[in-house]
């Protein structure tokens, strides 16, 4: 019997230490760079960090010397700090640079602020920006790690990959299940990486929603598309609501929040529809009684949204500590 | 200056539009005008004067006349100067531009016509002629002073990249224009359905999550046009058609016979959408890329003679107007230098005979416009332009003249070097080596 048996954080860093691959990509832009074997094997580091983040004592030293620049052009309490706490966790140094309150706002393009960063060396740089593409336009133009946390309604591939980290925790797969993504589904990026990542990993997707927030021909996804709630849901084995944006309710997209939550909003009496043990899931932060009722929303038995959370800030140490895997050995 | 040296280009493959002659030939150009052209035939004893240019059998054609050009002069020169774009064009083999009022100022009084040409009297490497603002400061709101710009000298009015919303101002414009016999050119979009949108609406841009314009957009307001055109009995040119929906509006149109025409970019005519995969802001323009199918109609439309005119749309826009975020990014692209040799891929590809291409970017515009040039006849104007067609050319956007390298053509393989651009008699572009 080894030490580590007895010292449960020793087996986790082990079983970390052991995981431990190179990102196959120099960069995380897209849910889609990932293969299925890839994908498997980011769950697996991911679930090693899992067991860790369950410990008194969390913090590693995979990431020491490295720096993190968090990039959040765009406001995100929750994956900043999920971020945030991935990287200090690792040993990594942390800075957040919030461009929004500094010299962007004074005329300074992306690229700009992109060279200048990297000329402070970070190794990893995470970033969220409003527009689509914007975290492919800064990885060209820094000598660091690039991790897309969200770029306009594009794309969102660490979120997709907590969401699976969840899921497959909760049904020991992800293979073969039934996946219903319901509500905005036109601006959402969130959307867009868990359909390509969901492929992937042989679940099948369906799309739910008013076509006004169904994006063109989505159906060329390779997924189904329900405009009916009922239809939708039936026989889902994880039923995930997307956030839908306040200003895009009254009367732009949808008519009102009440006609929304009507036909679109996830109780109890739609949930019945779902196969028996579906899970829900919400990106957060949750619209209550706009998308989903607080009644499932807070029900631990069918919802997963406290383990996303969770899973976010082991799924990032995933991410992190694999990209880093690729950068010369500090010291060396 | 002193008058330049008659020339007699000998040995070359005349293309003609106004003879729809495409053979061997020659052309002599004395004072600044075509003397004599010379069609399966030689010239007789030349005088010493002349001197002769064998041109090995290249093309020699009228020179390009563009009716669609920015330029930064005047409000941001460091884009593009008239002097700069007019260098661009004689590398082109383009011998006459329009450029648009879209300026800042804009060229919407009599005194910016003027302006604009008093300064193109020194730029001697292209003629340049001026397109008037169709509404004040390009508002759409009030009528130009479009009887005193013709006056100037505008040859047409537009309000360049904006469409003319408030239809009964777009009613007003053509039945006043009418009176003047004034052509407007007008793009069509719908402004609700464009709203935001960086990129037509389909699987593509969904997929990439960028901001859409709706596919209806364009054919929702020319269908309106075609309308008030029907009830005023004015002359429009539809500005850089791009969708098929809107070629059927148009076919309509034409059968009607109401004064139509239509102008394409020659980079609608080379592009589709994939072009902005990876969020390549150097394609993005104005109308935007649209899918494969309408690729396919307008080259269809063009060699049916639908569609009569083919633009470079030359929009200069420096690498930080560029190198942002896809929605954040100016749309257009220079196209002066690269319009002649992209539209020989059509010729290259089998798609539409030379002499038909031709037309499209020289006598078809002429005609619109009323000019004397775009033909080879004796008294028609010496802009020429001799190119070898078959010479392979890889684009390289550095290399360009233009101010602002922004060219969706970099690192493209055409074919079709221009040898020497000749404007009014005197050679003001020849290749290298």
């Amino acid at each position: 019997m080894t030490a580590s048996a007895h010292d449960p954080a020793r087996a986790a860093i082990d079983t970390i230490r052991a995981r431990v691959f190179a990102f196959p990509k120099r960069h995380f832009l897209s849910a889609g760079d990932l293969n299925a074997p890839q994908a498997a094997d980011l769950l697996d580091l991911a679930d090693a960090f899992v067991a860790l983040n369950r410990q008194t004592s969390k913090t590693l030293d995979i990431l020491k010397g490295r720096t993190l620049m968090n990039l959040f052009f765009e406001n995100s309490t929750r994956t900043q700090s999920s971020f945030e706490l991935a990287g200090k966790r690792l040993g990594a140094d942390v800075v957040n640079m919030n461009p929004k309150t500094s010299s962007v706002a004074k005329g300074e393009t992306l690229i700009d602020t992109a060279v200048t960063l990297n000329a402070m060396r970070p190794d990893l740089l995470v970033v969220r920006h409003a527009s689509s593409g914007a975290a492919s336009l800064l990885s060209q133009k820094v000598s660091g790690h690039v991790v897309n946390a969200g770029d306009g309604q594009h794309e969102h591939p660490t979120q997709a990959l907590l969401d699976a980290l969840s899921i497959r925790r909760a049904f020991g797969r992800v293979s073969g299940l039934t996946v219903a993504i319901c509500g905005d589904v036109l601006h959402s990026r969130v959307a867009r990486s868990n359909v390509a990542l969901l492929h992937t990993l042989g679940a099948s997707v369906r799309l739910v929603g008013p076509p006004t927030l169904m994006p063109a021909q989505a159906e060329r996804w390779g997924v189904a598309v329900h405009h009916d709630m009922k239809s939708g849901l039936a026989g889902a084995d994880v039923v995930m609501m997307l956030r839908l944006q306040l200003e895009r309710m009254q009367g732009a997209f949808v008519p009102s929040t009440r006609e929304y939550f009507r036909f679109y909003g996830l109780d109890r009496e739609k949930l019945s529809r779902a196969a028996p043990g579906v899970r829900v899931m919400h990106p957060g932060p949750m619209n209550r009684g706009v998308e989903i009722d607080s009644d499932v929303a807070d029900d631990p038995a069918v919802s997963l949204i406290q383990d996303q959370v969770e899973m976010g800030v082991a799924a990032r140490m995933a991410v992190l500590t694999s990209l880093a895997a690729r950068l010369e050995p500090v010291g060396s | 200056m002193n008058a330049p040296q008659p020339l007699a280009f000998v040995n070359a493959r005349l293309v003609d539009p106004e003879s729809s002659y495409d053979g061997p030939g020659g052309v002599i150009v004395s004072e600044g005008v075509i003397t004599d052209v010379a069609k399966g035939r030689e010239f007789g004893k030349l005088s010493k004067a002349v001197r002769v240019v064998d041109c090995g059998g290249a093309l020699l054609a009228p020179g390009l006349i563009d009716l669609r050009v920015r330029t930064g002069e005047p409000g941001a020169e460091t884009k593009e100067t008239l002097a700069s774009a007019a260098k661009a064009a004689a590398a082109g083999g383009v011998t006459s531009f329009v450029v648009q009022p879209d300026t800042a100022p804009a060229i919407d009084d009599p005194s910016m016509v003027d302006f604009i040409l008093r300064r193109a009297r020194d730029v001697d490497s292209a003629r340049i002629l001026v397109a008037g603002a169709a509404t004040k400061g390009l508002l759409g709101e009030q009528m130009a002073e479009i009887g005193l710009m013709r006056e100037a000298g505008c040859v047409y009015v537009t309000d360049a990249g904006k469409p003319i919303v408030d239809s009964k101002v777009m009613q007003r414009v053509l039945t006043y224009a009418k009176g003047f016999d004034t052509l407007l050119a007008h793009r069509p979009m719908d402004p609700w359905l464009g709203r935001g949108g960086a990129a037509i609406g389909g699987e593509f841009a969904g997929r990439m999550g960028l901001p859409s314009i709706s596919p209806m957009a364009e054919r929702i307001m020319l269908e309106r046009d075609v309308a008030l055109l029907e009830a005023t009995g004015g002359k429009l040119l539809v500005d850089q058609i791009s969708s098929a929906q809107a070629l059927e509006t148009l076919a309509r149109a034409k059968g009607k016979g109401l004064r139509i025409n239509a102008s394409v970019s020659i980079n609608h005519l080379s592009f589709n959408e994939l072009d902005i995969g990876d969020y390549r802001t150097f394609a993005k323009l104005n109308p935007p890329l649209r899918g494969e199918d309408d690729r396919q109609a307008l080259i269809e439309a063009l060699a049916s003679g639908l569609i009569d005119i083919v633009v470079s749309s030359h929009s200069p826009a420096p690498a930080e107007d560029k190198r942002l975020p896809f929605d954040e990014a100016a749309p257009g692209a220079v196209g002066l230098e690269t319009l002649l040799p992209a539209l020989l891929s059509l010729y290259h590809e089998e798609r539409l005979p030379l002499l038909d291409l031709i037309r499209a970017v020289t006598l078809a515009p002429a005609q619109l416009l009323g000019l004397r040039g775009g033909r080879l006849a004796p008294g028609a104007p010496a802009d020429l332009v001799l190119c070898d067609i078959d010479a392979p050319l890889i684009v390289d956007a550095a290399r360009l003249l233009s101010k602002s390298k922004n060219s969706p053509f970099d690192g493209r393989r055409l074919q079709g070097q221009v040898l020497m651009t000749v404007v009014d008699g005197r050679v003001v572009h020849r290749a290298e080596g």
